[in-house]
């Protein structure tokens, strides 16, 4: 009885730690209740991974000799990976996270691709089935590691441009037809069906250069603002890898957990190219600037440049302003002082909303993640499809470093390379201040028909500076009706 | 009294079959406004993997096998603390209207948060 008590205290744990992913990623289905499902999905894994110390007592009689230095090697790994990836968790800026996810991610494919690896090295996979699987995951694994850090360095500034070379696409085929081929190798020498030149350790180590060298050649040619879509592909294949790893492992827990990130990160992914009114297949093997450049017309009239201190005080006599963000604000760190300015309206009972676009921000979400950081709270804060028929009853629509997700050429403009992309309507509000640093185009590269509008005046500035102006000018009038 | 999992073929395929269906659905709730946090969150969850790692470097019996495990554990722990430190502090930022400043103390803020 003594002897199973191991085994069942690993198979209770992670069937709970299961259980309580996906309760906890339930529980996100409200900005309420969220914080407490990540600490539920949290207990799970401390669980698991406690639990997983268990497998002492069931190791093979190989491996007997080696314990103590094994458990001491697992000590050290837990406690410097996870302590060195706590911390950097703890102080990231959250404009920095799209970046941090792809690193994590990338950890999390290249565990996927070393379990593999010590299966087919230590030759304990058997059967063809168990080792395609094995090598679909490390191929996937490894894939989304190499390809994670691509996007990482990208996102950080690390590699600036988009490298292509010609027939890239060609290229990364036959990479990838290579690959698959040595993995059949690695197959037909590790059963021992006939001497294949090499032995195979060499095909593996082979196996696994080919999958890395084929994530890294399919990451550069994209571009840095199609990398919040990568990141969510991988984010799925890394997924996808536990998942099979699992199944190699015969861990359940694996299994599920990994399948469930595989189906919620394409899910994410179809999610973010629809918004971005693309495909994913347009995402990974075309670039945005590719599409035939279109010689734009120049729109016929004159941009209206305005005070700050006027767009103020003309906001605060409004009943209903909506503001829309962009990352410009994000890059101008303005989202405090906006908040204080948001503020100030609400004290005079001005009704104001966030409407926020799908891809503002550099990620899915990330302009709601910064605006909560500056303290607005999320029931100000609203999707497209909930705000956009408000913009007509608004008085103000205030774009605050936002540019393609208001050109109305997306609606209307069939040449434009942003047509048919949701956009928000903020050029049916009666009036609207654009708050910009020039007269600069958004990163399509195209005139935005929004600024010509009759209704549309330009603030010009850094946001920052613009936003204490409109903070000075309001407080101004409060202070003179007080006299 | 028999605890092996056997997990083969089709007990396999359902298990997966089932799960991503869980996980379409599930995520299919979220609103916009957690897709980040969302996204970092599933990325947690993926962290499971250092649960393998550990299998596989316990079971380790050459320097080879060592290595590498002690690779996959290290890369699936930051693959998890990483995740999980960066969802929680995200979260932490959301706060509906009339709470508490998100600088006030903790337990401050939960007990705002209970009204709604």
């Amino acid at each position: 009885m003594l002897s199973i008590l191991p085994q069942l205290i690993i198979g209770a744990a992670d069937l709970a730690a299961a259980f309580l992913f996906m309760y906890g990623l339930q529980r996100m289905s409200s900005p309420a209740t969220a914080p407490s499902g990540i600490m539920v999905a949290g207990f799970g894994m401390v669980a698991a991974v406690l639990a997983s110390f268990l497998y002492v007592f069931s190791v093979g009689t190989a491996a007997q000799s080696h314990l103590g230095v094994n458990i001491s090697l697992a000590v050290v790994a837990l406690a410097v990976g996870g302590g060195g990836a706590w911390w950097s968790g703890r102080k990231v800026a959250m404009t920095a996270m799209p970046q941090m996810v792809a690193l994590y991610n990338g950890m999390g494919g290249g565990a996927a691709g070393a379990i593999a690896a010590v299966e087919l090295f230590g030759a304990r996979t058997h059967g063809a089935t168990q080792l395609g699987v094995t090598l679909l995951g490390a191929l996937i694994g490894a894939v989304s590691l190499s390809g994670s850090l691509i996007a990482w360095a990208k996102l950080q500034g690390v590699i600036k441009k988009p490298l292509r070379v010609k027939g890239q696409q060609a290229l990364n085929a036959a990479v990838m037809a290579v690959t698959l081929v040595v993995g059949a190798c690695v197959i037909v020498a590790t059963l021992g069906r006939g001497s294949l030149l090499l032995a195979p350790p060499t095909w593996i180590m082979l196996f696994f250069a080919g999958a890395l060298l084929f994530g890294v050649l399919m990451t550069l040619p994209i571009g840095g603002a199609d990398m919040p879509v990568v990141i969510s592909i991988y984010n799925s294949l890394t997924g996808l890898a536990v998942g099979l790893e699992g199944f190699v492992l015969q861990n359940p827990a694996l299994m599920i957990a990994g399948m469930v990130v595989g189906a919620a990160g394409l899910l994410l992914t179809l999610l973010m190219a629809k918004a971005m009114n693309r495909s994913v297949a347009n995402v990974v093997f075309t670039n945005f600037g590719d599409a035939p450049k279109q010689a734009q017309g120049a729109i016929k009239g004159t941009l209206r440049p305005v005070e700050a201190s006027d767009a103020g005080i003309a906001m605060r006599y409004a009943s209903k302003v909506i503001i829309v963000p962009g990352y410009g604000l994000a890059a101008a760190q303005a989202q405090q002082k906006l908040y204080e300015f948001v503020k100030l309206l609400q004290a005079a009972k001005v009704d104001v909303k966030f409407a926020v676009h799908p891809v503002a921000g550099r990620m899915p979400g990330q302009m709601d993640v910064l605006l909560a950081e500056a303290g607005v709270p999320y029931d100000l804060i609203f999707q497209l499809e909930d705000i956009n028929d408000d913009f007509a009853s608004a008085d103000v629509a205030l774009v605050i470093g936002a540019n393609d997700v208001v050109n109305p050429a997306a609606r209307t403009d069939k040449s434009s390379p942003i047509f048919g992309m949701p956009i928000l309507n903020a050029d049916k509000a009666k009036q609207v201040y654009v708050v910009k640093r020039g007269e600069g185009k958004g990163y399509a590269g195209i005139q935005n028909a929004l600024f010509y509008g009759d209704n549309c005046n330009m603030v010009y500035g850094d946001a920052q500076a613009v936003l204490v102006k409109m903070i000075e000018a309001v407080r101004g009038l409060g202070l003179a009706a007080a006299a | 009294m028999d605890l092996s999992i056997a997990m083969t073929g089709f007990v396999a395929l359902y298990v997966f079959m089932l799960a991503a269906f869980a996980g379409w659905v599930i995520i299919g709730h979220v609103p916009a406004i957690l897709h980040t946090p969302l996204m970092s969150g599933s990325n947690f969850v993926h962290g499971i993997v250092v649960v393998g790692g550990l299998f596989a470097l316990l079971n380790a019996s050459t320097v080879l096998e060592q290595a590498i495990g002690f690779f996959a554990v290290l890369l699936g722990a930051g693959n998890a603390a990483g995740g999980f430190a960066v969802t929680q502090r995200m979260l932490a930022m959301f706060q509906i209207s009339g709470a508490q400043p998100r600088h006030a103390h903790a337990h401050a803020r939960a007990h705002h948060r209970k009204p709604h």
